[in-house]
């Protein structure tokens, strides 16, 4: 299949069935027990300051450990990997002083592990294809939340920089051959909005258009992302880009994020995705909730209709996501609603003219 | 009016508010931030916002204005119209708004292509449009032109460009009337019958327009303005009109306006036939003088808390983080009570419980919180100069002051760092605690005397390097042995949760021994432990907390080990007849002393100084970012003239001493110094650390420092190092600190630390060049230095890669530094004066820094022969990287 070909099984496959995401990366890499020499492997031997913790880098130093990954997963039923890509723009590898190039070729290398896997598999069970979704993950700088207690007006990038980096990260992951671009845990919604300019120009100027699914993440109780705004005045904000799906992930439980799904549920004209935490940590940051678990509250939420597509986010392993694939098997996925046209704008809280 | 009506705030206008301009220009974004707020109170559905001024350069305006709206949560709810007639200061706007927006305004002014190019730039950003009536012949004044540029627009916009018809507004033009010329008379008329067509014809495009424009010739009668607004808008949102630029909140209910007024109005709106002997026009005009005397509603209602009693006033000003009559509210409520104290406990908490309250419900955000802060703080601060006179009164009298809680707060002896824990103490003088702070180097028997002594509440004890960990854990047995029975606060850079439940809680039962990360948590942990009702709860929570990290640590470490003989075996192996070691250009010890603070200065790496202060960002591009580049060089230039000073002044002086000696490893990781070339005479030895985690591939080491020196056979040296730039520091920030001068005392302190950097930094640069002159021809700019582009190192005991700190009297005995440059070093191995740097050189290029990690019982037992020290002496010294509990 091209990637034409494979962007028309991934709409028909989500019409007909409820997709499935892959689980956490973090845990499964901390699992390995990788050391400072992992992670640098033989291009990063002399660079300067610590590599370890920087899990995109595998993507260059162990492809071996990613493509294992991949394979995990999708042998466990997800229908869509991500790239290990997360954290690869320059802004967010300024931390490990990583240069353009070296973010280039993380999410070129990206690209291609999961390209290649999710091509194995689909080889091996053509009734199932696999998609490799590029994951497009927050800044540790925010736009639109000020850097500085005593000045709430200061930031530590502009757009524009936010913007080339995205874009160079959308241009790599593009050529390495992904599927659809994942832009994930969105904290800032003006940090995704450069995010989704950079997709959208770049369809303008050069690339193929592909589906973009959208997940902000609803930090705590409060029901709001971490920059102040509602589901909805979340979903106002980004439906420009006319995503293939929309959602959350992270931060919370599936239980906690229930009433947000449901929310985008009604007001998305789009298909709605949701990879929540294997609940929330224990005092020792560590993820209890079993398999069975997260795959039991996942089940209702497919039960009522008001996903399409499910995964795991943090603590969460190919054992929960076969349970979660298991649960789900068979169930309707959610029909996307017909809306009223209206004028729909957000300030942190929706805005809407019928 | 029809409910549905959405009312677009227009006093976020410099075009259109005079006062809004003048704050703006003035720069006074806080009270202009207040414009928006009163905007959105008042029913504002949408803010527009528009900095089309020529005193301003407006791109920097709108986004100014923009990013600090953003942190104001109570008006960042509405979506903001952006408004200018220059793209770019819109597509600035847009840079800045996280939500979906209104650009105001594009249009075919400059022809069909610029009108594009800039809706798909609209698309792009996510932002609704408003497109105004104006081509590239002009402005659109008759129904008709209108009519006809609003469908050509629309047509373009759906079909070519794609745009979301929903997303469309058009703003036909409102002009104004009664300005006695009789093209003009129709104005209103075309407009609204304009609205009628494009509503019936171009599906979805709403419409919106500057309503102000349509009573322009009434300027400075306002009630006429209002009520010409108000009739105005009566027949055009009848006609179809959704939205509109108004004061929110301003205009009269039509059917509230005198009928004589009205139909006067109406005649003029709607170009009806004259019914008197002069034009509508001057029927309108004669009229108006009888009604200019009515007050304005707006000010009334938007200001409608200033009417409550004054513990709402606070309330309101706390809750809503507006401090604009915080002091003269402060100053009613103290004249109302019996005590200064009183306003702080009785009004002011009960504010700030309801912001704690909202906070806790979801209902406020962590900004507005910061912002209640910031008021609370304002208060109090007017409020500390009565309870002051008041204390002095009360003391004078022979009575004893009652704060809301004493702290004793103490740098722990052995360590001489205390920036952590004076800001820790400002924060909480900001709430109200008194703090007794003792300083630096405090032994435990003068802790406890003076706690005692004060009677404190609770003490707080601090430190940076890892020694005071254990002196923390004595000063804890301490309190316990004598009798204490109030909380025990630890905090600084080298305490952790785990160091605080392991080590500390044990010894201490007659309380709670408490970890505070930051500043930030010091209020809310100390007044929940000074509360009755609040603290058994929360020492519960800490103590069940700390036997869950307690029984996490005992669990350990499962990662895999190497013992300390694998570990040697896989030492990093440097081919040294390959890269033979290089012979220093003199052998033992030389002075610099005073070293000159020019060739300092020059050498200062700035990024840290400005990581003090929490500004985040590189320098020098930080002078030039656009957000806190603005609080950066006002810093900069702070600490420019302050080093002026120092270098003219000669505040400081700095002393430093560098040695090179003959030197090989052996083959138990130490490194043995020798007296001359013969290598006979062992004058000192080296101990060094090797990692012990597991290395799972062949290429990887397990390494220590002694793996950079040459084994006997082969000739290799080493050198050491050590650097002050403090002499005169400590008095310096005493003399600031006495005059309440606390900015400029840590400023000094910040640039004596900086000072001793690039002292260090310096030295190593002339050591690799001329004095060891193992890379002669060197040639890095300062980027390059602090890049640490250069061969070889200088570790520094008690870092990483070497984590012992005693080794720092062998290096101090070496090059006699004590005598040499006046440092000393404290029981706990700190350097005095603070601002100092030693470390050890090491020249080969293979040379790398790493860090040792948790080290192993078989390697401790080893160290502690080879120190000779008993093994339960090397596990003190050890404590922070045992990977296990010592018995």
């Amino acid at each position: 299949m091209n990637r034409s070909e494979r962007i028309e099984a991934l709409y028909a496959a989500s019409k007909e069935r409820i997709l499935i995401l892959d689980g956490s990366w973090g845990v499964m890499i901390q699992r390995r027990e990788l050391s400072e020499e992992d992670f640098r492997g033989e291009r990063f031997a002399d660079h300067v300051g610590q590599m370890k913790g920087n899990n995109d880098i595998l993507c260059l130093t162990r492809p071996d450990i990613i493509t294992d990954l991949h394979n995990q997963y999708f042998e466990a039923g997800a229908d869509i990997s991500e790239t290990n890509t997360f954290s690869a723009t320059t802004i967010a590898q300024d931390d490990y002083h990583l240069d353009a190039q070296a973010c280039w070729d993380i999410n070129y290398e990206g690209a291609k592990l999961a390209r290649a896997a999710a091509d194995e598999w689909t080889a091996k069970e053509p009734h199932k294809p696999r998609f490799a979704a590029g994951s497009i993950g927050p800044l540790n700088k925010m736009l639109s939340m000020s850097s500085d207690v005593n000045d709430p007006g200061a930031r530590l990038v502009t757009f524009d920089q936010v913007y080339e980096a995205y874009k160079q990260q959308v241009r790599a992951l593009y050529q390495g051959g992904v599927d659809l671009y994942l832009i994930e845990t969105i904290t800032d919604t003006l940090n995704c909005k450069a995010a989704l300019k950079a997709i959208l120009d770049l369809e303008d100027e050069e690339q193929e258009k592909l589906p973009i699914w959208i997940s902000g993440t609803i930090t705590d109780r409060s029901g709001r992302t971490l920059s102040g705004q509602t589901a909805e005045a979340f979903w106002n904000s980004v439906k420009h880009a006319k995503p293939f799906a929309i959602g959350f992930n992270c931060a919370l439980g599936a239980d906690l994020m229930r009433p947000h799904i449901a929310e985008l549920s009604r007001v998305a004209d789009t298909l709605v995705a949701a990879y929540p935490n294997a609940g929330l940590p224990n005092a020792m940051g560590q993820y209890d909730e079993q398999p069975h678990e997260t795959a039991h509250e996942l089940h209702e939420w497919a039960k009522d209709g008001i996903v399409n597509i499910l995964g795991g986010c943090c603590g969460t392993t190919p054992d929960h996501i076969r349970h979660v694939a298991d649960e789900v098997r068979g169930i309707k996925p959610r029909q996307v609603p017909d809306r009223p046209k209206a004028m729909r704008l957000a300030g942190l809280e929706p805005f809407e003219l019928i | 009016m029809r409910p549905s009506f959405i009312n677009i705030g227009e006093r976020t206008n410099v075009t259109g508010s005079a006062r809004f301009k003048k704050l703006v220009i003035e720069g006074n974004y806080s009270a202009a931030l207040d414009v928006a707020r009163q905007q959105v109170e008042a029913g504002a559905a949408i803010i527009d916002v528009n900095m089309d001024e020529g005193l301003l350069d407006s791109v920097v305006a709108m986004r100014t204005y923009l990013n600090l709206l953003a942190a104001e949560p109570d008006i960042a709810r509405v979506p903001v119209m952006i408004d200018s007639s220059k793209w770019e200061v819109i597509e600035t706007g847009l840079k800045c708004v996280q939500g979906k927006a209104i650009v105001n305004s594009i249009s075919m002014k400059e022809g069909e292509d610029k009108f594009r190019a800039e809706a798909v730039k609209c698309l792009r950003y996510g932002a609704a449009v408003v497109v105004m009536a104006f081509d590239e012949v002009g402005q659109a004044d008759t129904a008709q032109r209108k009519i006809e540029i609003c469908t050509r627009a629309y047509n373009i916009l759906v079909n070519e460009v794609g745009f979301p018809a929903e997303d469309i507004i058009f703003d036909p033009n409102i002009f104004a009337v009664a300005t006695g010329i009789e093209e003009h008379d129709n104005y209103a008329v075309d407009f609204i019958e304009a609205v009628k067509v494009i509503k019936a014809t171009l599906p979805y495009a709403r419409i919106s327009g500057g309503v102000s424009n349509v009573s322009f010739s009434f300027r400075g009668n306002e009630p006429v303005r209002r009520a010409i607004h108000s009739v105005f808008l009566y027949y055009a949102i009848n006609a179809g009109m959704d939205m509109g630029i108004v004061n929110a909140g301003d205009l009269p209910v039509y059917d509230d306006i005198d009928p004589e007024l009205r139909q006067a109005v109406e005649d003029v709106i709607l170009n009806r036939k004259q019914r008197h002997n002069v034009s509508n026009t001057e029927w309108l005009v004669d009229l108006a003088p009888k009604y200019k005397g009515e007050k304005g509603q707006v000010e009334a209602k938007t200001l409608a808390w200033r009417e409550g009693t004054v513990a709402e006033r606070l309330k309101h000003a706390l809750v809503n983080g507006i401090t604009e009559f915080i002091d003269a509210d402060t100053e009613e409520a103290r004249l109302a009570a019996a005590r200064p104290l009183h306003v702080i406990e009785g009004p002011l908490m009960a504010g700030m419980n309801v912001v704690g309250d909202l906070f806790g419900a979801g209902k406020m955000f962590l900004p507005q919180v910061v912002k209640s802060a910031r008021v609370m703080k304002q208060s109090v601060a007017y409020l500390m100069p009565f309870m002051e006179e008041e204390k002095q009164q009360h003391v004078a009298g022979g009575g004893t002051y009652q704060a809301a809680g004493k702290i004793l707060m103490a740098t722990v002896k052995g360590d001489v760092h205390d920036i952590g824990k004076n800001i820790v103490g400002v924060v909480l003088q900001c709430n109200n605690y008194e703090v007794i702070d003792l300083g630096v180097m405090v032994p435990a028997d003068r802790i406890l005397a003076e706690a005692k002594e004060h009677k404190v509440d609770m003490i707080g004890l601090s430190g940076l390097i890892t020694p005071s960990l254990d002196e923390m854990v004595f000063v804890a047995r301490e309190m316990q042995r004598t009798g204490f029975d109030i909380p025990l606060l630890i905090g600084g850079a080298t305490t952790s949760k785990t160091h605080t439940a392991v080590k500390i809680e044990p010894g201490y039962s007659n309380d709670q021994v408490v970890y505070v990360l930051d500043a930030s948590r010091a209020v809310g942990v100390v007044s929940q432990l000074l509360s009755e009702t609040d603290k058994p709860k929360f020492v519960a929570d800490t103590k069940a907390d700390y036997v869950k990290v307690r029984d996490a640590y005992g669990k350990g470490d499962n990662k895999p080990r190497s013992d300390l003989a694998e570990a040697r075996e896989r030492k990093f192996v440097i081919d040294f007849a390959a890269e033979t070691p290089v012979a220093p250009s003199f052998l033992g010890v030389r002075t610099f002393s005073p070293y000159d603070l020019n060739d300092l200065a020059e050498h200062i790496d700035w990024t840290p100084f400005f990581a003090t202060w929490e500004l985040a960002g590189r320098f020098p591009d930080i002078l030039d970012d656009d957000i806190v580049g603005e609080a950066a060089r006002g810093l900069y230039k702070d600490a420019q003239e302050m080093l002026a000073r120092i270098l003219t002044e000669k505040w400081f002086t700095a002393s430093g001493v560098v040695g090179f000696w003959p030197a090989n490893a052996t083959e138990d990781d130490d490194i043995e110094v020798y007296g001359d070339e013969t290598r006979t005479k062992v004058i000192a030895k080296f101990h060094t650390l090797r990692q012990q985690m597991k290395k799972p591939r062949a290429d990887q080491s397990n390494l220590a420092l002694s793996d950079f020196i040459a084994p006997k056979g082969t000739p290799d040296w080493i050198g050491g190092f050590a650097v002050t730039a403090g002499h005169g520091e400590l008095e310096i920030a005493k003399k600031f600190k006495d005059a309440g001068d606390d900015y400029n005392a840590i400023l000094a302190t910040a640039l004596a630390d900086r000072l001793a950097e690039a002292f260090a930094e310096s030295l190593h640069k002339k050591v690799r060049r001329e004095l060891w002159g193992y890379a002669a021809d060197e040639d890095l700019d300062i980027a390059g230095l602090i890049a640490e582009q250069y061969k070889g190192i200088r570790p520094a005991p008690g870092y990483p890669a070497q984590p012992d700190h005693t080794e720092k009297w062998t290096l101090f005995d070496l090059l006699d530094a004590r005598a040499r440059t006046g440092m000393e070093l404290t029981e706990s191995l700190a350097m005095t004066p603070p601002a100092s740097v030693s470390g050890m050189y090491f020249a080969h290029p293979k040379a790398h820094y790493f860090g040792v990690g948790k080290i192993e019982k078989d390697q401790v037992e080893d160290y502690a022969r080879r120190k000779g020290w008993p093994v339960d002496q090397a596990e003190r010294w050890l404590s922070p990287i045992l990977n296990y509990v010592p018995s």
